[in-house]
């Protein structure tokens, strides 16, 4: 991954995360070169340009999720957030709204409830995890009720181009996720913001004593949190022709797991998006492994947990 | 400090008023009706206590309820829990308190409704469960759609429609759930035994979801060149697999068969991406449970599980 160069705060850190990530990419090859000698049908570009496409929303997600765990922050409201969100937005679609303002409304709803996240974490002093547990349950009752627990199916094709469109013989979802992964890591790597963060993360209270206005960014990562989770909400819609009030159910654990395969430190302050990105092929690979080999359901739980687990061990030897 | 415990006295208040809303009672008994045998139809009161009336699978069984009751002149009191298992126990202690003769109840959860079970059976009130089954106390009889009889329905429909062999993927619900045992074994206890040119190439879970649906079918479309037939657990599974089936321009060459004729799936049958879904009877379902208890209230011998009959729709039944 390009970003083997860490920009930590000391030279340790550095050394370590860039062995982090190269364990993590060594757990991700070992799992590859396993499915390619085990199924025929995995190392084929069709076969490989659906995994990317599958991993879109879980990866978009996974940025967001990578911002707030790198200030030592949680979103356990993105699955929420984006259930309500996507029902918003193609109850907009369905009453005639114009397709790009849908959009825009349905991703601005997503930064509102991810920047009130933000403020009453920062403005009441609560701890992240129990605020966003607070919205995980607020917006998935918003949800349910917006929509009395009825699917909103039947959307404009324009608007399904987002999950469908290939152009340039690219699907969308990949190319969205290939912009939202390359912003991200500008701002994180190239720009003064990215500095900031890290900052934060290692130790708030030197950040603030410096004059970093860690408030604001606390609040921040969870406007784009949430905004991300409602664009990998629009994806998934596009995608099943249908917004669904149950959906997202459980997305912040493959976002958190993404993110800490990855080689995001939990408590903050180390960590990047080539590790997230890593961390989301894992689980992509894994899922469409576990379906191209058709292992059974009963045990499929049980080989994801082992071989996730095997890959976090790989890693921490290497620390 | 302060204002964080002033927050959490708020929640709790709110959750407190939200779970204490009114029960719905239709209509209002006057006299609780006596207790024990009750000798003539006038005297007998029965309890209805659903789990939730904010899905019209419930509100479809509560009208083939109070049909019934209706027609059998007896009182009928419903309750609603609106999913929350306490306020469930909160409003069957109600109904026991009011004496009512019997009680149907649908519980929210198997384990937390077995208090009060106990709690009515201590009063003398006989139990009836209705759709969901309780994990204890002592169940007079249990009034449920015949889950295998409706796999072998799908079964025997998709032999028809592949004209007795071919090769079938089944999509299943999530492991251990009981639909998705009872669905899966009578779907493949008819294939083995009346459908030997039909060949199951692929078994995968996708958990009763539509947006797995999607990605698990994608996968399963990738590992198998040649597939007729898609059985699945539910309608939104097999919503999900329709979907990547088209994207994958595959959608015409198979026959899909889904689970519950959910509205969507309705829709789907009518416009021809869907060859048919097993339908449950909830109005049925209501009907049944009223006339068991009066039977049984009556001093007939009921049978400790009813059946109720599953209805295939197809393009030639939908209405």
């Amino acid at each position: 991954m390009t970003e083997a160069t860490a920009t930590t705060p000391t030279g340790t850190w550095h050394l370590r995360g860039y062995l982090q990530r190269f364990g993590i990419l060594i757990s991700f090859l070992l799992l590859c070169l396993a499915l390619s000698l085990l199924s025929d049908r995995f190392l084929t570009v069709s076969n490989l340009t659906n995994v990317l496409r599958q991993i879109t929303v879980n990866g978009i997600i996974a940025v967001g999720m990578t911002y707030v765990i790198l200030i030592g922050d949680i979103d356990l409201s993105v699955g929420s957030v984006l259930a309500l969100t996507s029902v918003v937005t193609a109850d907009l679609l369905q009453m005639g709204v114009p397709v790009p303002m849908a959009i825009l409304l349905g991703i601005g709803l997503g930064m509102l409830l991810g920047t009130v996240n933000g403020l009453i974490t920062v403005g009441f002093q609560v701890p992240s995890f129990i605020t966003t547990l607070g919205m995980l349950t607020a917006a998935r009752g918003m949800a349910l009720t917006y929509t009395q627990g009825r699917p909103i199916t039947g959307l404009p094709d324009s608007f399904r181009f987002l999950g469908r469109g290939e152009p340039f013989g690219m699907p969308m979802p990949i190319i969205l996720a290939v912009l939202v992964f390359a912003l991200a890591w500008v701002i994180l790597r190239r720009t003064r913001y990215g500095e900031q963060l890290y900052a934060i993360g290692n130790n708030p209270v030197a950040a603030r004593l410096v004059g970093i206005p860690v408030n604001r960014f606390r609040t921040l990562v969870f406007t784009v949190s949430g905004g991300l989770s409602a664009l990998a909400g629009m994806i998934l819609i596009a995608r099943l022709d249908s917004a669904q009030p149950t959906a997202g159910v459980a997305f912040e654990l493959d976002a958190i797991a993404a993110v800490v395969l990855g080689g995001t430190r939990f408590t903050g302050g180390v960590g990047g998006m080539g590790g997230t990105l890593l961390g989301a092929l894992i689980i992509g690979v894994l899922d469409n492994g576990l379906n191209l080999l058709n292992i059974s359901s009963l045990y499929e739980q049980l080989v994801k947990g082992a071989v996730i687990a095997l890959a976090l061990l790989i890693h921490r030897q290497k620390e | 400090m302060n204002r964080y415990v002033w927050i959490v006295t708020a929640l709790v208040l709110a959750l407190m008023l939200a779970g204490c809303q009114p029960v719905a009672t239709t209509p209002t008994a006057g006299e609780p009706a006596p207790t024990g045998e009750a000798g003539t139809a006038e005297a007998i009161t029965l309890g209805l206590a659903l789990s939730t009336l904010n899905n019209p699978f419930f509100v479809d069984l509560r009208d083939g309820a109070q049909a019934a009751a209706d027609e059998l002149g007896v009182e009928l009191i419903v309750v609603d829990a609106q999913d929350d298992p306490a306020n469930q126990a909160a409003s069957v202690e109600d109904l026991i308190q009011r004496g009512v003769s019997a009680l149907l109840i649908n519980p929210t959860d198997a384990d937390a409704i077995v208090p009060s079970v106990e709690a009515a059976n201590a009063a003398g009130i006989p139990v009836f469960t209705v759709d969901r089954s309780a994990a204890g106390g002592e169940i007079v009889s249990h009034i449920a759609s015949d889950n295998v009889a409706g796999g072998r329905m799908a079964a025997e429909f998709l032999c028809n429609a592949l004209g007795g062999e071919g090769k079938v993927v089944e999509l299943e619900g999530i492991p251990g759930t009981s639909a998705a045992r009872d669905r899966g074994q009578g779907f493949n206890e008819y294939m083995s035994e009346s459908c030997p040119g039909v060949e199951i190439v692929a078994r995968q879970t996708a958990n009763f979801n539509r947006a797995e649906g999607l990605t698990v079918f994608e996968n399963i479309l990738q590992a198998q060149p040649e597939i007729d037939g898609v059985f699945a657990h539910n309608d939104e599974m097999v919503l999900g697999a329709i979907q990547a089936a088209e994207a994958a321009g595959r959608a015409g060459d198979i026959v899909f068969v889904g689970f519950d004729a959910i509205d969507d799936a309705i829709q789907a049958v009518k416009d021809g991406t869907l060859a048919a879904t097993v339908a449950q009877q909830p109005r049925e379902m209501g009907r049944l449970a009223v006339e068991s208890a009066v039977k049984y209230l009556h001093g007939e011998e009921v049978p400790a599980f009813i059946p109720v009959d599953l209805a295939l729709v197809t393009a030639e039944t939908v209405q």
